[in-house]
Order: structure tokens, then sequence, then C-alpha cells
């Protein structure tokens, strides 16, 4: 009892030493603290790519749709629309009440102006490759508007579900304040950004949506995410994004707290480069998808935090991934590929990795180096800085990458990237295979769902087989809450948009 | 005064070869402001959006065409703009460094009050257990990483206790002195638990030097009380290495501790600079380094100056 009369005690000088948070959070308890590791890059919706930039403009910003938790397309800007029989024309209709931040009206005017943004190559937008199909834009009145298409493009509705698709005002682009000033239409506003620091957000009265559950949202940057976790210790952080599984899976072990984990549509990968020897052989690289024992790369590298993987990872349409080629570790049958290709001793080649990008990395690298020991193939892992991987995996400059690569809703826009000829990632991947460009082009064109699924679903056996990449797994996104916060929906995408209706309990 | 003079005239010289270091150094790493922005999806850019954006970054044209920009805007005071913050480099700057040089001064505090007395003590007691027991404790302080250290702290206090200064948002000094003192006295202590040791160290082997010496002993003799001895005779003349020692570790830190500010999420120099490498923002980089390497030139000079004030023997720039 003296002890712990005596801890207390320490406990409080400390405390009011330290001048505890915890007194200025309950004076604005309507307002959202949160904390995650890496700070937004940058304000421009259409130009950037990075994982928190994007959770941040999607706060601020809105496309014309969204995609729910079970990656359905629902209403954003756009209240509904329509394809075309023909599958050439694409018509919105906008929501009357959506407004701007600044007040003005969002207008079929901003959505053409937007697009035209994305389209422009002087903008070096994001996606601009997802749109190619446009080939004009009518504005029949301010609340629709028409897309012509110059081909069927089923896959450009969920690509418009994306923040590198959000409507601008008009007005922004022609001064020219887009990446310096940030007015959407969406739940927040944005009233000050620190870089690598801080975020404050406000609730945006005028917002279409309906009033937002809190007051305000602030964002701090605290880079170590052992950190995070003792700020929500002690209550001075709500909410949280977290990356590294190691720190999530503490999570739990704390009475107060709520860790949040979806499976996400991003994949852990071993990209082998078929242009290089050995690997040039498919008999070399089907041995390697046979000597890996995926759910031990998942299971040591990730605590087993995660899924073993095929290519597709959207629910709806993945194949379960025991019916793909060698997703059983088989080293007898992986040995007789590699005698049969003729590299019965096996061959030297280097594996790169980012390093942190993902905390994974590293781990997955070596479980993989001990597996393909058993076949002969020495690897070498060269762990780089995040930018300097970037350089090399853009050039194709690699024998082997372990990659975190991002997902998409639709098959079309996640892969044509890698696997169709005019893919702007093809000399990444690599790769040409006549059978894979013919499938895409098929799933694009295809309006109906069930023969979609089936295209894509022959789509991915192919590839499973053909092994120019070894699919490993799709990990968790992480959010820890405290458990007094309702109403957060994790996604398959990611988003934190239902952050817009999360309410804090007293 | 000459010899100061003579000391502020070769800066411009060094800076200049600092800028060129720099220039040339962050230009060498593989990938651009273009894939720190847009990382593996910068592949999907085509050459004309790949052009545009290297206008806006201003990497469009040749090094040396912005390397020759960049000294001219110098020349005028102007650093350039930091791409990320979308302001001046020299605000940025100027905006983060009050935090880190609180930090240096504070962890150097520490580092001497703990580490001097220690040092001495530990002198004093020569070969005896207490004597064993600081250069144990001093060992273990100067080989624990800052960032083992710091994330004790931290835990120690969340699980242990429930509290933690407010992390995320700085408060300055002037604006909010409890606040502050609270949020840079743990990273304080992290840095200047190392510092300590080093400091315990230097002056523990400085003072055993000077106890031996002839004056030393002719102090003694002559019936000086020991604490005399100590503080009035031999402290002084131990004292120049503990100077050079912290002159160098307080130079180091005014250019950011990386490791304690990532940990505490404090918005230092180190931070940022670091930042600046990942997101490949130039112009911050570059004006940060200069700015860095110009503070270390001006406490070098200071702990040369100091030289004289400590022992009057000493003439700077004479042969």
């Amino acid at each position: 009892m003296v002890h712990l009369t005596r801890k207390l005690l320490s406990g409080i000088t400390l405390a009011a030493m330290l001048g505890v948070a915890a007194v200025s959070t309950q004076a604005n308890a309507a307002t959202l603290q949160m904390a995650w590791s890496q700070d937004a890059t940058g304000l421009d919706p259409h130009k950037q790519t990075a994982f928190s930039s994007l959770r941040l403009l999607e706060l601020i910003y809105e496309p014309l749709v969204r995609v729910d938790a079970s990656l359905q397309i629902i209403p954003a800007i756009a209240t509904s629309w329509e394809f075309s029989k023909d599958g050439k024309e694409l018509t919105f209709k906008l929501d009357s009440k959506a407004k701007f931040q600044d007040g003005t009206g969002v207008t079929s005017a901003d959505v053409k102006a937007s697009f035209e943004r994305i389209l422009d190559e002087k903008t070096g937008a994001a996606a601009r490759a997802n749109f190619l199909s446009i080939a004009s834009i009518d504005t029949p009145d301010a609340t629709t508007v028409v897309f012509h298409l110059s081909q069927p493009d089923v896959p450009i509705l969920t690509a418009m579900s994306d923040v590198n698709a959000a409507i601008v005002p008009a007005s922004e682009i022609k001064a020219g304040s887009i990446g310096t000033k940030a007015v959407g239409s969406g739940p927040f506003k944005l009233d000050k950004w620190d870089p690598n620091a801080k975020e404050v957000l406000s609730a945006n009265k005028d917002w279409a949506g309906g009033a937002t559950g809190v007051d305000g949202i602030e964002i701090s940057v605290l880079p170590d995410e052992a950190a995070i976790l003792a700020a929500m210790r002690t209550k001075q952080i709500d909410f949280a994004l977290l990356n590294d599984p190691l720190v999530a899976t503490l999570v739990p072990k704390e009475a107060s707290l709520q860790l949040n984990r979806v499976p996400v549509l991003a994949y852990h990968v071993l990209q082998l480069n078929p242009s290089r020897k050995p690997m040039t052989e498919l008999k070399v690289r089907q041995a390697i998808s046979c000597a890996i024992d995926r759910q031990e790369v998942l299971d040591t590298a990730s605590l087993g935090e995660g899924k073993v993987t095929g290519p597709l990872t959207i629910p709806a349409l993945a194949t379960d991934p025991s019916q793909l080629f060698c997703y059983k570790r088989d080293v007898e049958k992986a040995k007789k590929l590699m005698s049969e290709a003729g590299y019965a001793d096996g061959f030297s080649a280097t594996v790169i990795g980012a390093t942190g990008e993902p905390p994974t990395a590293a781990a997955e690298a070596q479980v993989i180096q001990s597996q393909l020991a058993e076949i002969g193939v020495k690897l070498d892992i060269k762990m780089m800085e995040l930018n300097v991987y970037v350089d090399a995996w853009l050039k194709g400059d690699f024998d082997m990458a372990i990659a975190l690569n991002g997902g998409r809703a639709d098959p079309y826009t996640m892969y044509n990237r890698y696997w169709t000829k005019a893919g702007n990632l093809q000399k990444v991947a690599n790769y040409i295979d006549d059978t894979l460009d013919s499938q895409m082009q098929k799933g694009r064109a295809e309006t109906d769902p069930a023969a979609r699924k089936a295209i894509f679903a022959e789509f991915e056996k192919h590839l499973a087989e053909m092994s120019p990449w070894i699919w490993l797994y799709t990990s968790y996104s992480y959010t820890a809450q405290q458990k007094n916060i309702a109403g957060f929906v994790p996604t398959p995408t990611g988003t934190l948009f239902s952050l817009s209706k999360v309410t804090i309990q007293q | 005064m000459n010899y100061l003079m003579r000391r502020l005239a070769t800066f411009p010289l060094v800076l200049l070869g600092v800028s060129i270091l720099v220039f040339v150094a962050i230009r060498m790493v593989p990938g651009d402001s273009i894939t720190a922005m847009l990382g593996t999806e910068a592949g999907l850019l085509t050459p004309a959006q790949r052009d545009s954006l290297a206008a806006y970054f201003g990497i469009d044209q040749p090094w040396f065409v912005q390397y020759w920009r960049w000294i001219g805007g110098i020349l005028h005071g102007n650093l350039g703009i930091s791409v990320t913050y979308g302001r001046p480099v020299l605000d940025v700057i100027v905006e983060r460094f009050p935090l880190t040089l609180e930090l240096a001064i504070l962890s150097m505090i520490i580092a001497l009050a703990v580490g001097m007395p220690a040092g001495i003590f530990a002198a004093t007691h020569n070969e005896k257990l207490s004597d064993l027991g600081v250069r144990i404790v001093a060992m273990i302080g100067q080989s624990t990483p800052s960032f083992v250290l710091g994330l004790l702290i931290i835990y120690t206090l969340s699980a242990g206790f429930g509290v933690l200064p407010a992390m995320g948002e700085f408060a300055p000094l002037w604006q909010d002195p409890l606040r502050n003192l609270s949020q840079l006295i743990l990273p304080a202590i992290t840095l200047g638990f190392a510092f300590a040791a080093s400091v315990t160290r230097i002056s523990r082997s400085a003072m055993l030097d000077v106890l031996s010496d002839d004056y030393v002993r002719t102090a003694r003799s002559k019936g000086a009380s020991a604490r005399s001895v100590i503080w009035r005779h031999a402290l002084p003349n131990a004292l120049i290495p503990v100077v050079t020692l912290s002159g160098i570790e307080f130079g180091y830190l005014l250019g950011g501790a990386v490791i304690v500010e990532q940990i505490y999420a404090l918005p230092g120099l180190g931070r940022m600079v670091l930042d600046a490498i990942q997101q490949r923002d130039y112009a911050l980089v570059q004006g940060a380094v200069l700015f860095i390497a110009f503070n270390f030139m001006i406490v070098n000079l200071l702990v040369d100056l100091a030289y004289v004030a400590l022992d009057p023997r000493i003439r700077l720039g004479e042969p």
C-alpha cells in the first residue's frame, strides 16, 4: 500500500512537472487528436501519391464518387451516374448542395476544369494515365456532366473515386493556387499545415454530407511509432495510423485502446526481372515460386499479420490462393524445374529492398534468401534508402526486388500499368505476354460483373503460372484508437474518410 | 583582434567549399524531387509531364546553372524557396533553430553540471571503489545509444506512470516557458546523459594529469587546503580539454539531434534536414547545411577564444 501510494505520488509529481496535456484535451473535447509517423508531402490532390497525403486530402477534397468498405461505388459530389449502352458515354448528376469551402457551389464547370487539369501534361497529374480514354467533356447544365470516351472503359468509374481525381474549383485552377491553398468540398477545412509537424483541420459547416461528428482534427507527426503508442497510453492521442505490425500488435495489450485492422489492397511481392538471365527462363521463375513458402515469409517477417495472396487482392474478385500455381511449397518440384532449365547448381542474384518501406522489407528478403538457398539460389540482399530504391525500380535496374505495391479497387487500373503492352510501367515489369494483354483489354470493356470476374480469374491464374513476380501476402492497415471514439469504419483502401462521422464519447 | 579578423576572413572560403560539397552530394544521390513526391507512381508520367514537374522543382537546368543561381541568390541574402514548405528556406530554418539551440544549451548544462563534478570526484578518489563506480556509469552512458535511452524513458513514463510531455506541436520558450521546458527536459536528459559521460571521462583524466603536476605539489606543500588546490589551482588548467570536447559536442548538437528529435517528435533542425533529404528538397538541404556549417565555425572560434581566457600563456595566431 505504501509502495502504491508512493508510486501514485511520484506519478502525480511527474505529471505536474511535465505539464501533462490531459487538461488541455478535455477543454476542447470535440477535437480529435490524431497522430501518424509520416506526414503528407503536399496539398495538390492531383499530384500527391504518398499514403499520408492521400489520407489528408480525402478529408478536404471530394471526388465525384467514392468506394465504400466493400469497394462498391457510392455517391460523393455526384448523386447518380450512368453508362450509355455502348459504354462510351458516362453521365453524372451532381449534388446541387455541394459547396466548396470558399462558399461557392460545385458546378459542372468545376468538374470539367478539374479533369482538363488532370489530362493536361503540364500538370504532372499522377492519375492521368487512368483517364486517357476521355475524348471530351460536356456540361449541358450546372449539375450535369457527360464524359465522352474514345472506347468503352468500365474501370474509369472506379478511378474517379480516387482523391487523385478530386474536383477542385475552376477559379483556383485559373489562379494557379492548387497546391498552395486547399479549397475542397470535403468534410474538413485545412486551417494550418506545418509540414512534418502538424495539421489542423476544422469542420466544414457547409459540407453537403451533413454535420461532422467532431469540431476538428489535429494531426501530429510523431515519427517514432513506439512514441505514438506511448502518447496513446497517456491519452494525448485519440486516433493514430500505424504502419509497423510490431507496434500494432502491442495495441490490444492496452486496456483503453482498440486496434482496427483490415486487409488492404496493396500487396507484398518479390518482383523477378524476366529480362535478366536466368529469370528469362519460365522454369527458373516457376522454380522460385515453388521454392518460396509464402506463409513462412508472412509469419516470420510480419508476425503472421496478413494473408497469403495471389495477384488479385480485391476480395470480390480474388481466387483462393491454394488454387494457384505452386502456392504450396514444393522444393523437389523446384529443384526439378531448376535442373530442367539447366541451373541444377543454382545461380547468384541480387535482391533490392527499401529500408523501412515497408518496415518488413529486410525481414522478407532474409526469409526468402534462406528459402531460395535450398534450391541453390544465392541471394545477395541490398537495402537502399526509399528514393534510391524507387530510382532503381523505375529503371527496372534489379535482378529481384522486394516491393509493396499499391492496389486499386479495379483490377484493370491496378495492373494495366505492368501487364499490358502499352503499360507505363512495362519497363519495370519487363515481361510481355499476349495472353495477359488481351485479358486486360477484354476486362476493360466488359460491363457484365460476372463475365468480368471470369476474365480476371483467368488473368490471375495465368499470371501466377508465368511467375514474372512472386506474390506473397497482403498485410493489414492499422489504426489504433481510444475506446471512447465511435464510428470509424476501416476500409481496404485505407481511407480515413469515415473520420467525418466519428464522435468522441464522454 | 588581428587573429579574429583573419579567422573571420576565412569563413566565406570555407562556406564556399561547403556549398559546393553539399550541392554536389545531394545531387549525386539517385532519385530526385519528382520520385520523392510520386514514389513509384513517377513511372506513370509522360516525358512532357516530367519536364513540367522538373521546371516546377527548378531541376530542369544543368547543374552549374542551378548552382550559379543558388550562389547568386545567397549573395543577395536569399537561400531559395523550400518546395515542401512553400516558404523561403531562411524562414524555415530560423523557425526551427531556436528549438535546436535551446536543446543544445540544455544538454550542455546537464552534461557539465553532472559530468564535471563526477569527473573531479573520480579523479580525487583515484583507484578507489567510488572512482570505479563513476567510471562504470560513464562507460554505460557513453555506450548507450540515444534511441535506446529515449525509448526507455518514454516507455517507463507512459506505461509506468501514465504521463508524457505533450508531443507533436512545440511550444516556444517565450510563449509558454513551462510547456516548453516540459517538452525539452527529457530529450535534453537523453542527449545530456551520453554527453555527461564523455565530460566525466575527460575531466577525470585531465584532472589526474594536472594533479600530478609540480605546481600542484608546490601548492600542497605550501599548505593550501585540498579544496583550494582542486578548485583554484588544478581546475582551470584541467578545463582546456573539457572546453574542447564541449565545443565540438555543442557544435554537433547545433546541427540537430536527429534521433532524439525523431523519438520525441521535436521539430528541430536535425529532423528538418532528414525530411528534406528524403523529400529531395534541394534548396532546404543546401541552405540548412550551410547554416549548420556556419554555426560550427562560430563555435570553433569561440572555443579558441576561450583557451586564451583560460590560459593566458596561449597566444592565438602567433607562431
